[in-house]
């Protein structure tokens, strides 16, 4: 790790200032994967601007049948927030979920979303409930927010600052994760909801994605067996899929059928 | 059986004493050698090679050493031109035609050529190990890319690229034990031959303290000392300062402070340590340097990475008539300090595993590949041949359509001392009895029930077992010279008693996480008839303890514990001496019990701290008969290695959807032979399972075809957790051994040797109905599910 300047401003417009002044700098929330990366010399920023200082970017609350997340709250503070048990509890369960113990008291919902890690979890939440990323500037629909392998719709001096989850009338997160990292190799948000049927997949791709023939089906039967009459025909090929020493493209295709079903069980 | 359970015992011996060294560990205060600070110490940083395998043409540090607080900047040039030695390897292996084993150099720093990645290719120091780091990437080191070969296959391939010149093939050697015709008449002669190939997958230490050194020179009185993460401070003393540096030893101290686990990675001397004491000098002040953590994944050497392929014979009944064993060992780039002897002699002599098969023939290639060196990990060869071995007893079994305990019960050696055609002598043992509490613990005879749940839930459900032998406290020295053995294998130990009855023993065997200071101290105890909290155990410092060869390979209690009781009786002896004078009678007359020398059919008794005091403070003294004082040492080389052996079961729940294993049932029933502390065997069985199960099911070290090391940190390469464990039952059968004087065999490795082939044999018992016959370690949920697949597909047509 080399050195840096360190920043801990007090309002979002503070933070995003710092970062238009130092150009060479990086916003800082939980650190979860942004100290790996400093440790390991893969990154050399001149100057981190913690966000964990700011007041506005914390809290939970609920604004008619939409739950509404600060971008700074910790994930073991998501999977507690009676709030969040209330509304989506399958959003709890997931954020119970990540990482382990160390990882949920210190990761944060804007950090791990603006990271855009292709195994992460909350990829696959936002995505398949539909929900809205609210920034400094401007609001952002999931289906927008990720581009990339590690690349979001986000300017580099755009500040996450709260998450919009849409209440579903029902939703369940099934995940597989690597024995090593506990990563997702691959993991499944299915969430039936008034407009429809969403069904989202992290860990398998880039970035996280719907599964439209899953959707479909389960649009025109919300059971186990819709997905299990699809057979092979998942509308994903093996070979667009991450394929690496622990799992291969052909594996996490037929997990994501494998935890489809479990996510559609886990919602019945 | 949910822990090992002895019949109370009155004195110290075989009580489960709380290990007295983990207040300090769990409290923070224990001292490893990143604590220490020594004054005016700087800080080192190693340049390691980025490719497996590369000329170097030039090395640019101009950069790097005007860089902040930047001292110093040595190469492979520096250390060549100071004819610095290379690192030595401690055990000669001869080739099948008498002649020796390929021995390249291993330069503390390469000069020309890099050899795997991770190898050091300059060294930094500077104020701190922030700057030391940072100078590391201005430093322009100009490679040429070259061949590699990464893997056992590739390395033995037509026209693969040579590790070494003087290595054609890339062989090492060509060793082999045993008899040929014999082997080979008992094959023909078998009513079936039973095949098998399995690889021992590569495996890397992970010690939760990173490897650490440092080296201090003082010009004053011309003396060197080293600390270092090490299980063996006299050996690396040894290696350093006769072979590398050329120091005498008198001048040249090696201190092992508290070390954070090692599992045999930390025996063998490495360059960092030759490193930091020859660069020290040149400084004129101490250098530290302790590894990141992924340079520990590419610099300490790893573990099994071996090939194997056997035959065995067996006749219409199931007894074992004949094997034929053929091996090829990943050795690495260089020849690690014990290297060579671990698929050869740690490894061929124990393919009798526990079983009278009477004619066996082991071959074994080792070969160098462009990646870490390989050496001994906790096993060291015996999980190899114990792999090999049960899992070739379970296909038998199978290809006879017998019960696969039946066929084990069929063959096990129930009379001892049993001498086997790979040159071992068991002394003692029970198979049947750990065999029986192994199937009581289990709850075999529930299983089917258990199985029919499982299947009713849609899971697979399946047991295995392993009935395995190992070998410990390698020795005696003699034998194991002629057989190429480069160093003693004796242990010492010197007792003091203190004027006023409490002890010192310093001990020649070093703890890094086996609880000595309890153990030792709990025996020391017994024999001295005074309290444990009264003795004071010491290791890990050459200027404070006699000459000892260290721990590794289980020695601890049987080859150091027997050196201590040695001592201890001199000290009885001697005391008896003192009483005698005290007691105004005469030697013969005086009884040892309980702490005190007594007359014997008398009351009349001095107790061991009023002898003690009289040796000390002697003014009413036998002066013409003894010296003064109380201190005795003791050098003990044992006559034969010990044997410890059991059964393990481990019954696993597989899920066919996914292929995911979950462990269910955990049992291992083993022969230690004499206990001293059972919470501390049962701590070792504890550990030495997980990593057992590790390999088993999590762990691999993997190399992609140009030797870039694809596993170098936790989000990779799969480390056991304690939430991937159901609680283990534990228990222990005790034969003694019968030539050490505590009857004890050892305990530190039965864990990690005995349970893999019982994980697999499970795994593959619950696959049986679906028409798996083989799975590869580690057996990980995408390799099931495809074995399913291929199962499937295979009766469909």
């Amino acid at each position: 790790m080399r050195d840096f300047n360190f920043h801990r401003p007090a309002s979002v417009a503070e933070a995003v200032g710092l970062l238009r002044k130092h150009s060479g700098g990086k916003f800082l929330a939980g650190g979860q994967s942004l100290l790996p990366v400093l440790k390991l010399d893969m990154a050399d920023p001149s100057d981190l601007i913690s966000l964990s200082g700011i007041a506005e970017l914390r809290g939970i609350r609920v604004e008619g049948n939409t739950l509404i997340i600060g971008a700074g709250m910790r994930h073991a503070e998501v999977a507690q927030s009676p709030e969040v048990q209330r509304t989506i509890p399958g959003l709890a369960r997931l954020a119970d979920h990540i990482g382990d113990a160390q990882v949920r008291n210190r990761g944060t919902l804007g950090g791990s979303l603006a990271h855009a890690d292709p195994a992460a979890d909350y990829p696959a939440a936002i995505v398949a409930l539909n929900g809205t990323v609210q920034t400094d500037r401007r609001t952002i629909a999931a289906d927008d927010f990720f581009t990339g392998l590690f690349e979001t719709a986000l300017r580099p001096d755009e500040v996450i600052t709260a998450v919009r989850f849409p209440v579903p009338t029902r939703c369940a997160y099934a995940k597989f994760g690597s024995h090593a990292s506990k990563y997702a190799l691959v993991g499944v948000m299915v969430a039936k909801t008034a407009d429809g049927v969403r069904v989202a997949v992290t860990g398998a791709g880039p970035y996280a994605f719907r599964a439209a023939a899953l959707e479909t089906a389960l649009g025109q039967s919300f059971s186990v067996a819709a997905i299990e009459a699809l057979g092979e025909n998942l509308g994903v090929r093996a070979d667009d899929l991450n394929n690496t020493a622990e799992a291969s493209g052909a594996y996490r295709k037929h997990l994501i059928a494998v935890l489809a079903k479990r996510a559609v069980a886990a919602c019945l | 059986m949910s822990t090992t359970t002895t019949p109370t015992p009155k004195g110290p011996l075989g009580q489960p004493l709380v290990r007295r060294e983990d207040r300090r560990f769990i409290t923070g205060q224990g001292r490893y050698t990143d604590d220490i600070v020594l004054p005016g110490m700087t800080h080192a940083a190693i340049v390691r090679s980025p490719h497996a395998h590369a000329r170097i043409l030039s090395i640019d540090t101009t950069a790097a050493r005007q860089a902040p607080g930047v001292i110093a900047i040595f190469t492979g040039q520096d250390v060549a031109a100071d004819k610095v030695g290379g690192l030595p390897c401690g055990w000669l292996v001869k080739n099948k035609d008498g002649s020796n084993m390929v021995e390249p150099p291993h330069p503390i720093l390469v000069a020309d050529r890099a050899r795997h990645v991770g190898d050091q290719v300059a060294l930094v120091v500077a104020e701190t190990r922030a700057q030391a780091r940072a100078a590391l990437s201005l430093i322009a080191v100009e490679y040429e890319p070259l061949p590699a070969v990464a893997s056992l296959a590739a390395a033995r391939a037509a026209g693969a690229a040579q590790v070494w010149d003087q290595a054609p093939g890339n062989v090492c050697y060509d060793w082999h034990l045993g008899d040929p015709t014999a082997t080979e008449q008992a094959l023909k002669a078998a009513h079936q031959i039973v095949e098998i190939d399995v690889y021992h997958n590569r495996l890397i230490p992970n010690a939760i303290e990173p490897r650490s050194a440092i080296g201090q020179y003082e010009s004053g009185t011309d003396s060197y000392t080293l600390y270092t993460s090490s299980q063996n401070p006299h050996l690396i003393r040894l290696l350093l300062g006769a072979f590398v540096l050329g120091l005498p030893e008198h001048r040249l101290r090696v201190v092992a402070p508290d070390v954070g686990g090692g599992f045999g990675s930390k025996i063998f001397h490495y360059a960092e340590e030759a490193l930091v004491v020859w660069a020290a000098r040149k400084v004129g002040r101490p250098i530290k340097w302790t590894a990141e953590r992924s340079e520990s994944f590419m610099s300490d050497a790893h573990g099994r990475d071996v090939h194997m392929r056997a035959r065995l014979g067996v006749d219409k009944d199931g007894r074992f008539l004949g094997l034929h064993v053929q091996s090829q060992a990943n050795l690495g780039a260089y020849l690690s300090t014990f290297a060579s002897s671990v698929p050869t002699y740690l490894s061929a002599t124990l393919m009798a595993g526990c079983y009278t098969t009477p004619a066996i023939y082991v071959e074994v290639k080792s070969i160098f590949t462009h990646t870490v060196p390989v050496d001994a990990y906790r096993g060291a060869g015996r999980p190899e041949a114990a792999y090999l071995l049960e899992r070739l007893v379970d296909k038998a079994a199978n290809a006879l359509g017998m019960d696969r305990l039946e066929i084990r019960r069929k063959n096990f050696i129930t009379q001892f001392p049993y001498k086997t055609p790979v040159a071992l002598e068991y002394d003692s043992g029970d198979y049947h009895a750990t065999l029986d509490m192994a199937l009581a613990a289990v709850d075999y005879a529930g299983f089917p029930a258990r199985r029919e749940a499982s299947q009713a839930r849609g899971k697979l459900r399946g047991i295995g077992f392993s009935t395995y032998v190992e070998a410990c406290g390698i020795a005696p020295s003699a034998v194991a010279g002629a057989l190429g053995a480069r160093a003693g294998l004796y242990e010492s130990a010197t007792v003091r008693m203190h004027p006023t009855g409490s002890v010192t023993v310093f001990t020649g065997t070093h703890s890094h996480g086996q609880g000595h200071e309890t153990t030792f101290a709990q025996l020391v105890a017994e024999q001295l008839g005074v309290p444990v909290d009264s003795v004071e155990v010491v290791h890990g410092d050459t200027a404070r303890i006699p000459f000892g060869m260290g721990t590794y390979g289980s020695r601890s209690l049987a080859v150091g514990g027997s050196a201590i009781v040695k001592a201890t009786d001199k000290i009885i002896a001697k005391g008896k001496k003192i009483a005698a004078h005290l007691l105004e009678a005469a030697e013969a007359d005086i009884e040892f019990k309980n702490g005190a020398f007594t007359v014997v059919g008398t009351n009349r008794q001095k107790t061991i701290g009023e002898v003690a005091f009289t040796a000390y403070v002697p003014h009413n003294y036998p002066i013409d008969k003894v010296e003064p004082g109380l201190e005795e040492s003791a050098f003990y080389d044992p006559k034969n290695f010990t044997f410890p052996a059991g059964c393990h079961a481990i019954e696993v729940e597989i899920d066919p959807e996914t292929g995911v294993v979950t462990l269910e049932n955990v049992v291992a029933a083993d022969d230690v032979g004499t206990i001293i502390n059972p919470l501390i065997v049962d701590g070792q069985m504890h550990g030495g399972l997980a990593q057992g199960i590790g390999q088993a099911l999590f762990e691999e070290a993997q190399y992609d075809e140009s030797g870039q090391l694809l596993t170098g940190s936790y989000l990779n390469y799969g480390m056991p957790r304690a939430a991937d464990f159901p609680f283990f039952k534990v228990g222990n059968h005790v034969t003694a051994c019968t030539h050490n004087p505590l009857g004890a065999k050892g305990v530190g490795e039965v864990g990690a040797i005995g349970v893999p082939p019982a994980v697999i044999n499970a795994v593959l018992d619950a696959l049986a109905p679906l028409g798996v016959r083989d799975i590869s370690m580690p057996a990980t949920p995408e390799k099931i599910w495809r074995a399913i697949q291929d199962a499937k597909a295979k009766a469909q047509h």
